[in-house]
């Protein structure tokens, strides 16, 4: 996993509330076998019409979105199925972190294990965000802190063994690994078997 | 223990390592249920270190997602899922004999859906976790296990070590007191709860499912409740076993047998929370007040009773989108909608009394001039049963498709798609933009309203079949 302890870039607002895993990837593109090359299918539907054109309204389309790598998204962001292929292809998109008032349990741990970082601000701050898009914000992982351009600093919630393996670049599989005598132990000492 | 929840007891059962504040706790997996579509980039990951799958034996691998609902008789007939979900199809097979998994594959009697072959094999049983790459994991709850959806990463350290690292959830108790009216099944249960906490009513939380209204159902009913625990935005759900729980799973393959069985109800029977077990959070609906509903959106949370106006969302913009990519009005009901294609089938309502209760509104029926009507059973086995009680001849006299077993048109990805902008009216879980094909506007609702309405050929009350 790839280490992440700062990330300044400028944000695309997709306001509506609720974006399910469906509309980041759809599940026709998950017949593959790779986590690689998703990037082409995030927001797919979104992005393009029914003859493949881009839609030229769609916030990810516009010029000024070009380069931007952060997601401002509506409350309860990543609702929906449990595929990983939604942090896959926001990141081989070119997200780095994804903003909103909520976001949800399964998409937040599966952008974890994979170095896109998921971020939970006050209404206050996401507004201010939505109404401002294609800002430069400055988020430090480490002190677990977002910057807006005018200086005003503002914390976010985040588990303190997830942030670690973000900062030091941890892949949880070593971490469990550590643990195999316990789980041995564990397995040999239950009252019942499975 | 007392003060303590159904929920915090399967947790503690399962604790190799206690969370602190610095670092989660080593989680315990009972059971591990695979597929074809989560699964192969976790294989990849384990060649990648060399890694053998620590317990083959707590592993049940299926395919369901990405196979065609007419029948396979060789790898040939995979040609009419494409490409690319055949070769997905060929790789799970090529997994499971690398890493010595016993497949429930094509021509197996036993497969189906994940979350109905769990249950109908006896595997999933009171007191397990159990956790499958699929949200819809959360099914199992139904007879008090510990169940809930992950990512691939996570089905890599499943298949690796039998553990997941977790954080100890929040429990939120819904109780439904009361009888619920004739006419009402547990998907019209299901839908108002999530219609009254929202589609993120239960993040961060387990729900345990609790009262009357409850403990009378059946088995298959309480699956299809816990199913769409994640539509709420839920962990997993959870229901304590009682005597239809242990009716259930008695003599099925993988259930305990012999004094195995009387061992596991002693320790099954402590699994309930406490007379002063306290919720972090707690909701309580009235199951007389209940009726058919159906939704009108593009989340599950956006659903009204069958007769009742669709509401006007306040000037919310997200839900004016969603009324936009609906072509549904607000104020008027969704019984005037037109349908074109019907849908009964899924992890959500596919089993055997689904298709029951589907079949009983179609018998002496037809279907709807230009209406398409798909049932797609849950599993082999749930086909098996339906057409020893000929509900097949029911479901194809009445000019519906009869189907193979899987998730089909719930998620679209083996070819059963509903064409750009039609109106489908679906037993399945998730009525997102594009879910079931792109531009599919999905109504759902339970097997009785999804057939009243592909007779009707309008979104219809089933109450008005009976």
């Amino acid at each position: 996993m790839n280490a992440v302890k700062r990330i300044k870039a400028r944000t695309v607002v997709l306001p509506t509330k609720d974006i399910d895993t469906d509309q980041i990837i759809p599940a026709r593109f998950l017949t593959t076998t790779s986590r690689e090359g998703l990037g082409e299918s995030a927001f797919y539907d979104l992005r393009y019409d029914k003859d493949g054109r881009e839609k030229s309204d769609f916030p990810l389309n516009k010029s000024e979105a070009s380069g931007c790598r952060i997601l401002v998204a509506g409350n309860n962001f990543g609702c929906g199925s449990s595929r990983e292929h939604a942090p896959w292809a926001l990141l081989d998109y070119g997200f780095q972190a994804v903003i909103s008032t909520e976001i949800a349990d399964i998409f937040r741990n599966n952008a974890l294990k994979n170095s896109l970082v998921p971020i939970v601000v006050g209404e206050q701050t996401h507004q201010w965000l939505v109404n401002n898009p294609s800002v430069e914000v400055d988020i430090n992982v480490v002190d677990a802190t977002l910057t807006l351009p005018d200086g005003k600093t503002t914390g976010f919630p985040i588990d303190a063994f997830a942030k670690y393996c973000l900062v030091e670049g941890i892949d949880q599989l070593g971490f469990l690994q550590q643990h195999l005598d316990r789980i041995d132990d564990f397995e040999k000492a239950r009252a019942w078997k499975p | 223990m007392s003060h303590t929840t159904l929920f915090e007891k399967v947790w503690a059962d399962h604790l190799v390592v206690a969370e602190t504040p610095k670092t989660p706790a080593v989680l315990y997996i009972d059971l591990h249920i695979i597929h074809e579509v989560t699964t192969p980039q976790a294989f990849t990951v384990l060649r990648q270190l060399g890694l053998p799958v620590r317990r083959p034996d707590l592993t049940l691998p299926t395919m369901d997602h990405s196979t065609p609902t007419t029948p396979v008789s060789s790898f040939k007939d995979l040609a009419v899922v494409g490409e690319s979900a055949a070769n997905q199809i060929r790789q799970m097979e090529q997994n499971c004999a690398d890493f010595g998994l016993d497949l429930i594959g094509f021509g197996n009697e036993n497969r189906g859906i994940v979350h109905v072959i769990g249950p109908e094999l006896g595997a999933t049983q009171p007191g397990k976790t159990i956790v499958c790459g699929d949200s819809h994991s959360s099914t199992h709850g139904a007879f008090g296990a510990l169940a809930f959806g992950i990512g691939t990463t996570e089905v890599g350290h499943v298949l690796a070590t039998q553990c997941l690292l977790q954080r100890k959830p929040r429990t939120l108790a819904i109780n439904i007191d009361g009888q619920v009216p004739s006419g009402v099944s547990a998907k019209d249960i299901i839908l108002a709860i999530i219609g009254e906490i929202g589609v993120d009513g239960g993040t961060g939380h387990v729900i345990e499912y609790r009262g009357d209204a409850i403990r009378a159902l059946d088995m298959e009913s309480r699956m299809t409740i816990c199913n769409m625990s994640i539509e709420a935005g839920a962990r997993a759900g959870m229901i304590a076993p009682d005597d239809t729980t242990l009716e259930y799973l008695h003599g099925r393959p993988r259930a305990p047998q012999g004094s195995d069985w009387d061992g596991a109800v002693t320790r099954w029977k402590q699994l309930r929370t406490d007379d002063d077990g306290e919720f972090d959070k707690s909701v309580t609906l009235n199951a007389g007040a209940l009726q058919p509903m159906v939704t009108f959106g593009t989340n599950p949370g956006m659903v009204v009773g069958i007769n009742e106006p669709v509401p006007d969302g306040g000037g919310d913009p997200s839900f004016r989108k969603a009324l936009d990519y609906m072509q549904i009005e607000s104020g008027k009901p969704m019984t005037d909608q037109p349908v074109d294609v019907v849908f009964v089938g899924s992890c959500t309502n596919g089993r055997l009394s689904d298709i029951e209760e589907a079949a009983r509104v179609l018998e002496g029926r037809k279907v709807a001039d230009g209406v398409r009507m798909l049932v797609v059973p849950g599993s082999q086995q749930v086909k098996t049963q339906a057409e020893a009680k000929g509900l097949d001849r029911i479901i194809v006299d009445a000019g519906a498709e009869w189907r193979e077993a899987g998730c089909s048109m719930c998620i679209g990805m083996n070819g059963d798609t509903v064409p750009q902008g039609k109106l489908s009216v679906s037993t399945s879980n998730r009525n997102f933009e594009g879910r079931q094909g792109i531009g599919a506007r999905t109504v759902l609702a339970s097997p009785a309203t999804a057939a009243a309405s592909a007779v009707r050929g309008r979104v219809a009350d089933p109450r008005t079949f009976s």
